[in-house]
């Protein structure tokens, strides 16, 4: 990096590993951010694994009640905090030490941070008070407690100040010349990943603040429930594109951190961005498809004209990170045969493996299942059975978790400059999780396939399930509790080096 | 350096351009999606109930 960054004097230091230079306050508070996003994932875990066994009809552990509660603790803390939290501490890892600069505001990450927190401990104590089993998605005329939702309003307008932190910090780079040309590969991603998180939350407050105005007894009805569905999935689905642009960007850094891959073409892959950027949030009208209120032309050229072009996008990442990779593998010397350098590639390395395990579990199973979904005549069958659940644990779970957790790899030695204990373990971790998404994900699917409804407790009330669905639900149970394990193992083997972890300061991290 | 700007491919210039792209990424949606259906939610006509 020929420019010279903008750091307040003994504002920085420079990675021993990499040789980037990481602004002081923004790794405070990537860290910050990190820690949480873990705390999150491990209550959104615990709520999975006593889903998995709810679901699983020879098992049925929770009662209804809770069984409800806790589909509504696990979409949130899986959904929303989990992935917000981890996502902010990307953008300021990526606005900072990736252009070479500070980061814009110590007090405006603060307020974010600080509001992020807050809301989320507030939306979730709601929850265990038993007031709001409303689910993720809320819809009125279900009424939440108050707290519910001013929760998620705090998360959300927290995440906005942290994204307005990382616009302000792109502002000061480029005034202040930090890097030369146009932004990073890895930054432009996490820009188009930062733009579609302000449509995201501007959808948020929009559903969102007249739906806690009523529960706070300010209006006497709720929101037209047709209008709410519309506007909450402008929250509701683009936080989730906000997850495939931000994992789309940790494969091309992993990629690089791990083999040395560069993009094959610059060109093409921001081109890819800038399709999602512009077209991917029309995915939202997937969950409209069998409503009544909105007309078929809306319908046709929201999921299908329009938005192929960020399907069209999502083939051309899933095509060039490998493609990178056999690239830099080949350069290396590794060409024997059509898939030498495949095979050569470190599946050892947990930052590598995690990465394409992701890329392979969202592009195929995520890719072809939300694809086909948005198709109208096989929504009008599929829709709001477990074929639903199925597409999205192969995309949020088995794409963008199992993405970040190969980041984490990189981030405790890198950021928390902490060694991992227990090596062997974490190098098989990523299979584990892996594996098990992949089979909760296609049983789901196909249970789905068979007819049966998602969040729905008792899903054979009338002893009606074929045996193959009854095959499938226990399919959900073995792949969600082998998710689990590997969930709670990468827990287990990230807190252990963040606290206890040896110290790696002034010197490279042990490679993996 | 003038020349160089010019010669710019415009796909390039407005990926070189955040606040143009930031622009673009909150109107295409809102336009398409957000507005359009709201629209046809408003212009819904009420249902005659036998």
């Amino acid at each position: 990096m020929s420019s010279v960054g903008n750091f307040l004097p003994n504002q920085s230091r420079t990675c021993d590993t990499t040789g980037l230079p990481v602004c002081l306050t923004a790794q405070f508070f990537i860290k910050a951010h990190a820690v949480c996003a873990v705390v999150f994932l491990l209550v959104g875990a615990i709520g999975a694994i006593l889903l998995a066994l709810t679901r699983w009809p020879a098992v049925q552990l929770l009662g209804p009640t809770w069984y409800y509660r806790t589909v509504t603790l696990h979409g949130i803390n899986m959904l929303i905090f989990w992935i917000l939290f981890f996502e902010v501490a990307v953008l300021y890892f990526c606005c900072t030490s990736l252009l070479n600069s500070r980061l814009f505001s110590r007090g405006v990450a603060w307020l974010g941070f600080v509001l992020m927190v807050v809301g989320a401990l507030m939306t979730d104590v709601a929850i265990f008070q038993g007031r709001s089993d409303v689910m993720m998605t809320s819809y009125v005329p279900l009424k939440a407690s108050p707290w519910f939702y001013l929760g998620l309003i705090l998360v959300a307008v927290g995440t906005l100040i942290g994204v307005v932190n990382y616009f302000l910090t792109l502002y000061i780079a480029k005034r202040d010349g930090t890097y030369d040309g146009s932004l990073p590969l890895v930054v432009f991603g996490a820009t188009a990943a930062a733009i579609i998180a302000v449509v995201a939350i501007l959808h948020g407050a929009v559903a969102l603040i007249p739906t806690w105005a009523w529960s706070m007894g300010w209006l006497s009805e709720p929101p037209d429930a047709a209008w709410y569905r519309l506007i909450w999935w402008g929250l509701g689905h683009v936080s989730q594109q906000v997850n495939v642009c931000a994992m789309v960007s940790v494969w091309y850094f992993l990629a690089t951190l791990t083999t040395g891959a560069k993009p094959l073409n610059q060109a093409v892959c921001r081109t890819a961005f800038v399709f999602y950027v512009l077209f991917i949030n029309l995915a939202s009208a997937h969950h409209l498809l069998v409503d009544p209120g909105v007309g078929a032309t809306w319908k046709i050229w929201n999921t299908s004209y329009a938005m192929y072009l960020a399907v069209l996008a999502s083939m051309i990442h899933g095509f060039t990170v490998p493609a990178s990779v056999e690239s830099a593998m080949r350069a290396k010397g590794y060409t024997k045969g059509l898939f030498g350098w495949l095979f050569a590639c470190p599946w050892k390395n947990p930052g590598f493996s995690a990465f394409f395990l992701s890329l392979v579990i969202f592009g195929f199973m995520g890719g072809i299942t939300g694809v086909t979904l948005g198709t109208q005549q096989i929504n009008i069958i599929a829709h709001n059975t477990l074929r639903i659940p199925g597409h999205f644990h192969a995309t949020v779970v088995g794409g963008t978790t199992l993405a970040f957790m190969g980041l984490t790899y990189y981030v405790v030695p890198l950021i928390f400059r902490r060694e991992y204990y227990a090596r062997p373990l974490a190098r098989i971790q990523p299979y584990l999780f892996g594996s098990g998404i992949a089979i909760m994900a296609l049983a789901m699917s196909f249970a789905g396939s068979y007819g049966v409804p998602r969040r729905v407790w008792d899903a054979d009330a009338g002893a009606n399930l074929s045996a193959g669905a009854n095959l499938m639900l226990a399919g959900v149970g073995l792949g969600g509790t082998l998710a689990f394990i590997g969930l709670l193992t990468f827990i287990l083997l990230t807190v252990a080096a963040v606290f206890f972890g040896k110290k790696n300061e002034g010197r490279p991290m042990t490679a993996w | 350096m003038s020349d160089e700007v010019e010669r710019k491919h415009p796909l390039q210039r407005l990926m070189d351009n955040t606040w143009l792209l930031l622009a673009l990424g909150l109107l295409v949606p809102i336009l398409s999606y957000t507005a359009w259906g709201w629209i046809e939610l408003l212009t819904l006509p009420d249902a005659k109930l036998p």
